[in-house]
């Protein structure tokens, strides 16, 4: 086969230009796509929004506010209906899940009471800990109306009111602990 | 030879993963439902396509001696394209594969086609070879995800039909060998 011969010239204008190109390419489809992209992210927090708090008319993703806790983002989204307050979703997350990160959606009441908890994102072992999705089991639901004031986030074995899932002790201890951050995250925003 | 030959060799014939037995790292870890596997293989495709195309047309020009990195950069675009393109317009199948669509770069069924095949064939019949391949490749992927998720979930492409838990060994890590297996020595069986 007759290619190019391989000398110092050819192989750099070659990579060079072949680099380009590429660069280019991925530019231009960067920008067809990157709108989609980010409609498509708001859609799903807003998905998730909408799950976890009381009916709203405005628009949480635009007056979310940021926290930083334990090495990580908690988003606070404020859902207000004729401009009052119904509820806050608050995007938390735990680096103790059995496959590491577990990212929830917790929506509270103006009380401080927990609405309705919604995942958003996990990677625990099919079968066992991904029953904490309301879709799999109702484990999620012994959280609703209670206020982390009086409920204690942690699990029975470890002296707290959460029963766990069970043969995934560790699942519930990590979602327990995105929960009670979430709260943290809401006391300390002070979105009133 | 017939001039399809290598569009449909990459079906059965020489199946990249039933046969050649190549690509083991996303077939083993993205089948755990028939959906996955799909997308997945459909994702290969396109790059397959792609950079089959490219190299077949480029390979005379690019020097030997920088060939490996020249075609890791034509694969990487496409990955990238697909990524970008998957990341706004399927959020959901694209949160499930994660990591294993960046990954396709160094899938060895691509710069395998592009070693063996594309840099010393035509454009047409490289385009050819980079359809049946990824259909083999998709064709498997699918096929080892339903075995999978109808055993492990007792559903097909989400469509559930029994109540509660399948047998859940199937959707975790050695239940993707125990299926592979079967289905490789099943192949075979077939093929003789």
């Amino acid at each position: 086969m007759a290619n190019v011969e391989s000398n110092f010239k050819n192989m750099t204008l070659t990579l060079l230009i072949i680099s380009l190109v590429a660069s280019a390419a991925l530019g231009l489809v960067h920008q067809f796509t990157n709108e989609a992209i980010v409609k498509a992210q708001m859609l799903k927090i807003n998905s998730a929004i909408e799950v976890v708090v009381p009916e709203f008319d405005n628009q949480p993703y635009e007056e979310a506010k940021t926290i930083e806790m334990d090495g990580g983002e908690l988003t606070l989204f404020p859902a207000k209906k004729d401009g009052e307050l119904v509820g806050t979703a608050v995007k938390t997350f735990s680096m103790n899940g059995f496959a590491g990160l577990i990212e929830l959606m917790v929506g509270f009441l103006p009380d401080g009471t927990i609405n309705k908890v919604a995942v958003v994102s996990h990677k625990e072992t099919p079968g066992l800990g991904d029953k904490m999705d309301p879709k799999k089991s109702n484990f999620s639901v012994q959280f609703e109306g209670k206020n982390p004031e009086s409920f204690k986030l942690s699990v029975v074995k470890d002296g707290g009111n959460v029963d766990a899932i069970t043969a995934s002790t560790i699942t519930s201890r990590a979602y327990c602990d995105a929960v009670e951050r979430a709260y943290k995250a809401l006391k300390e925003g002070g979105v009133q | 030879m017939n001039k399809f030959y290598n569009l449909t060799k990459g079906i059965l014939k020489e199946n990249p993963i039933f046969v050649i037995v190549l690509g083991m790292c996303p077939t083993l870890a993205t089948t755990s439902s028939a959906m996955n596997g799909l997308g997945m293989g459909l994702a290969t495709t396109f790059v397959l396509l792609g950079s089959n195309v490219v190299i077949s047309l480029l390979a005379r020009l690019i020097p030997d001696k920088v060939r490996i990195p020249a075609y890791i950069v034509i694969i990487a675009t496409f990955v990238t394209i697909v990524d970008l393109v998957m990341q706004a317009y399927t959020q959901t199948l694209y949160e499930k594969l994660g990591i294993f669509i960046p990954l396709i770069v160094v899938n060895c069924i691509v710069l395998g086609r592009a070693e063996a095949f594309a840099n010393k064939n035509n454009v047409f019949q490289s385009a050819l070879d980079g359809i049946g391949m990824g259909l083999g490749f998709t064709f498997a992927l699918a096929l080892l995800g339903t075995v999978r998720e109808v055993l492990g979930s007792g559903s097909i492409f989400d469509h559930k039909f029994i109540s509660g838990d399948g047998i859940i060994v199937f959707i975790l890590a050695p239940g993707a060998f125990i299926a592979l297996a079967y289905l490789i020595a099943l192949f075979n069986r077939i093929k003789k």
